[in-house]
């Protein structure tokens, strides 16, 4: 029997505002010592109260924009409603029927074919506290540092358009890249500011039926815990093989969550539907609902950066290669060096294929080699290598000609008189030459 | 010697201010009549004494360096349990917060303290402010001091009684069904419920937090408004303060009534107890000999107030009790008591998926109702005059294992909480030797207005006049 996997992301993401979602506490926490980043409202203490972080909603519709998202001109906050030690208030603070961006898509590139994911919606949520299992006294106990409760956090919702772990694996880089280009997060994996979570289905696959028909499965397998691509894309592999041998056998798999274990490298049962959570989601009254207006929305499109399939476009019109393109989008900072770098090099009639090899090859210091610095360099090499060895043999027969004394005194002895015929050499060529070759030339001629 | 009993606020900031009492002085005899009386009322649960006692002398201090004070500079109040402050427990009468101490005070204690008032401590309660009778404390009922068989409302129950039986001059309150119009009542106190949004709510202990409005009860109505010139205004700490400004509620508020129309309701009287029938109707012949004109008036959802009240409030009651897990601070959940226990039942049921639409979304459509009813009526009329209570208080265990009757207790107040606006009980006579009191309601933010109008009332009356003997 053949299978059809069905997969869904969740992305979670940190914003990097400097405070925090609802309080005024410092939202940078990492490393940081337990519990000095905490206030009332983030601590949930009695009659606190959230105030929405301005910020944190603009970056969000901003993201919004980037995933090609609608923004409704009204939302609200809504709490969610579930006990956990790390969830101060006994609910998070979240977004449920009405987000502040909702229904995109955006085109992933996989050996070259393009492929459009949907995007259900990305609303804005508080993270929560983080338990620490340790030893105090030799006990066994649990701690909770609460300097993360509180932070903002994106939930982008993609539409279970995704076939494989590679389609995911690019989806999520894909995220990944569109937020660091505009600046909302490092989304780094491994320090935990990003997070995936797939939802991976098997459906049976018959001949003759057209995909866009097809229903859903009767379950959903979510993943959790997982820190990196790599294992994203691992779980993701093992979930479909553990599922097509279940189906395989005519059992369909529980509704359930799973979590990842790198050292056992597969997935495992963490909850089942049965222990699912009712989150009794109802307005959060604290927080009086949001209007929007239109001139604000125009405002932002205008505040919105060049994203990276736009940078990509502009390194192919200007006749780069796909690969040389999608290297130097990669990450924002690069592409905008390498534009620098390639208006500057245009007045010097240098093309952008050489400037983007510099670039890839010798991978240069972007943060400390201005673009015009790097031009000036590409372009003294090829000044150089431009003069043949004729060139400067000829050069080199007539500066000795010229300054017979010169040539003396380095016979009897005089190092300077070797100086001073490198630089009438040099001079004589009237442009930048290697002195390395020009010296190679002049001891062959002085022997 | 200077008789200290029964003061008025202004006449304890002139007598301060002309430096005939000192703050020490005036603190002290409080705390001696809170140290003789409040054994058999049960107002206070913690009395701030060398807290207060160290505010007075700075005060007095301030006074002797002749700097400009505001009119509450030395004046002796209580905070409800509700309200955070900082380094002096705050129980929410459970046995939930037995011990918690706050590190914050809530935005309206560090506005007053900024003025200079004095914290005598702070007043017994319902529970979580669950109650109208002031029963369900965990720490024992306060006691009436009309009659100290009788309840003296709740949940504000403590507050009332302190001011009532001059153990303060004045005290705050949370009002999120009634909470201190009720007790004002049936204690013969001036207690304003603001507009919604009119005082920050920050660092109170949130009850329900689309309906909790925090005010204060007085003797008087002047006294009454010029808490409110301290108290109102925006902060940022609320997101639902609003950005009105705040008017001086006691200037002019003698301008009087002339041609001011005032509604009726007939919801709020068919069905009334005959005597406090009498009694409101009696209240509106005050109104209108005073200038004012009597226009009946309906705001016909008002029977399903106290029903939609009871789905809104256990909802939000239910999430905002969670934190209370006894992980950061705090008892364990088992200290919880009964009626929390039922409104946390309550609350989780009518937003549990698959019941949500029909309790929890029908109820804030109801609302929507409720709130046009109110808008539909102040097109007609400048304010409208209504019962606070259906009689005077009732006795202590007279209702305690009848919960819906308890709840009923609400009735003309609720709905007032539902629209969100503002409402002031005052006086309006007495039945049995029994204070009942009326209620003016207004338009958002028309708090000047229902002043200057309890305050016609109010000189005309005199009701305040009349007080406890204890």
């Amino acid at each position: 029997m053949s299978y059809e996997p069905v997969i869904g992301l969740e992305i979670h993401i940190e914003l990097a505002t400097k405070s925090k979602m609802f309080c005024s506490c410092s939202a940078d926490y990492f490393n940081k010592d337990p519990n000095t980043h905490v206030c009332p409202v983030c601590l949930g203490l009695p009659g606190a109260m959230p105030v929405a972080n301005e910020l944190a909603i603009k970056l969000t519709h901003l993201i919004g924009l980037a995933l090609n998202c609608s923004l409704p001109l009204s939302s609200k906050f809504d709490r969610k409603n579930y006990f956990y030690p790390d969830l101060a208030k006994g609910f998070q603070i979240s977004q449920y029927d009405l987000p502040f961006t909702q229904k995109g898509s955006i085109e992933i590139s996989i050996n070259g074919q393009n492929k459009n994911i949907g995007i259900t919606r990305a609303h804005l949520e508080e993270d929560t506290g983080k338990l620490l299992h340790s030893k105090v006294n030799d006990k066994n106990v649990t701690l909770i540092d609460f300097n993360r409760s509180g932070v903002p956090l994106i939930e982008i919702v993609s539409e279970p358009d995704i076939k494989s772990s590679e389609e995911a694996k690019a989806y999520a880089q894909k995220i990944q890249q569109i937020v660091r280009y505009i600046g909302a997060s490092d989304a780094d994996m491994e320090k935990g500011s990003m997070r995936i979570e797939p939802n991976v289905s098997l459906r049976k696959v018959s001949k003759g039926q057209a995909s866009s028909v097809r229903e859903l499965p009767s379950y959903k397998v979510e993943l959790k815990n997982i820190n990196s691509f790599k294992f994203a894309a691992a779980a993701i592999e093992y979930e479909i093989k553990r599922q097509s041998e279940l189906l395989d056998k005519g059992e369909t798999p529980a509704q359930e969550t799973r979590g990842w274990n790198e050292t056992k490298n597969q997935t495992v049962s963490q909850r089942s539907k049965e222990e699912a959570h009712d989150y009794r989601y109802f307005p959060e009254p604290d927080l009086p609902p949001f209007v929007f207006n239109q001139d604000y929305l125009l405002e932002l499109k205008k505040e919105l950066p060049d994203l990276p399939d736009q940078k990509l476009k502009s390194f192919k019109d200007l006749g780069l290669s796909d690969y040389d393109a999608e290297i130097l989008s990669r990450s924002k900072d690069l592409a905008v060096y390498a534009m620098g770098a390639i208006k500057a090099g245009e007045k010097a009639g240098i093309t952008a294929k050489k400037i983007a090899n510099e670039i890839i090859n010798k991978k240069p210091d972007i943060n400390n080699i201005l673009p015009a610095k790097l031009v000036a360099k590409i372009y003294q090499s090829a000044q150089t290598s431009d003069l043949s060895d004729d060139e400067l043999t000829k050069a080199v027969e007539e500066v000795l000609n010229e300054n017979p004394k010169a040539v003396t005194d380095f016979k009897g002895g005089k190092e300077n008189a070797f100086m001073f015929l490198t630089g009438q050499v040099m001079k004589k060529l009237g442009k930048k030459a290697e002195s390395s070759r020009v010296r190679k030339i002049l001891i062959e001629k002085l022997k | 010697m200077i008789d200290l009993q029964n003061l008025t606020i202004k006449e304890a900031s002139n007598l301060l201010s002309s430096r005939k009492v000192s703050a020490v002085e005036l603190t002290e005899a409080y705390l001696a009549k809170i140290e003789k009386y409040n054994p058999s009322l049960n107002a206070y649960l913690t009395v701030n004494k060398s807290g207060a006692i160290e505010q007075a002398e700075k005060v007095d201090k301030l006074f002797s360096q002749k700097a400009k004070l505001s009119p509450l500079a030395g004046i002796p109040i209580a905070f409800k349990d509700m309200f955070s402050t900082k380094g002096v427990r705050t129980t929410a009468a459970s046995k939930v917060l037995e011990n918690y101490i706050p590190v914050y005070d809530a935005t309206v204690v560090s506005k007053l303290n900024g003025q200079n008032v004095i914290n005598l401590g702070k007043t017994n309660q319902d529970a979580w402010a669950h109650g109208s009778s002031g029963e369900n404390s965990d720490f024992g009922p306060a006691k009436n001091p009309y009659d100290t068989n009788r309840v003296p409302g709740g949940s504000s129950s403590g507050s009332a009684v302190s001011v009532s039986a001059d153990l303060a001059l004045a005290a705050t309150g949370t009002d999120t069904g009634g909470s201190i119009r009720l007790p004002a009542s049936f204690c013969n106190l001036v207690g304003l419920k603001p507009t919604y949004g009119r005082v920050s709510r920050y660092g109170i202990i949130a009850m329900a937090s689309s309906l909790d409005s925090v005010g204060h009860f007085t003797k008087t109505v002047w006294d009454n408004a010029l808490i409110l010139n301290y108290s109102a205004g925006f902060d940022t700490n609320d997101a639902t303060t609003s950005q009105s400004k705040v008017e001086n509620y006691a200037e002019g508020i003698e301008k009087g009534i002339k041609g001011l129309k005032i509604g009726l309701p007939k919801e709020y009287l068919d069905g009334l107890d005959p005597e406090t029938k009498e009694l409101v109707k009696k209240a509106a012949g005050f109104l209108e000999k005073l200038g004012a004109k009597i226009i009946d008036i309906s705001l016909p959802n008002t029977e399903y107030g106290v029903a939609t009240y009871y789905i809104i409030q256990p909802s939000e009651v239910s999430s905002n009790l969670a934190r209370y897990d006894g992980i950061r601070f705090a008892n364990p959940r088992d200290k919880f008591g009964a009626e929390a226990k039922r409104r946390i039942i309550l609350g989780t049921y009518t937003l549990s998926s698959g019941y949500y639409d029909a309790y929890y979304l029908k109820a804030m459509k109801v609302r929507r109702l409720i709130v046009k009813d109110f808008t539909d009526a102040f097109e007609k009329v400048d304010l409208i005059l209504a019962p606070t209570s259906t009689g005077p208080a009732f006795k202590l265990g007279e209702k305690v294992d009848d919960p819906l009757s308890m709840y009923l207790a609400d009735v003309y107040t609720v709905n007032i909480n539902i629209a969100g606006v503002p409402s002031l009980n005052i006086p309006g006579g007495f039945i049995d030797n029994l204070p009942v009191g009326i209620q003016i309601i207004g338009p958002n933010f028309s708090e000047k207005l229902i002043y200057q109008t309890a305050f016609a009332f109010e000189q005309e009356t005199k009701f305040y006049e009349r007080t406890p003997s204890i």
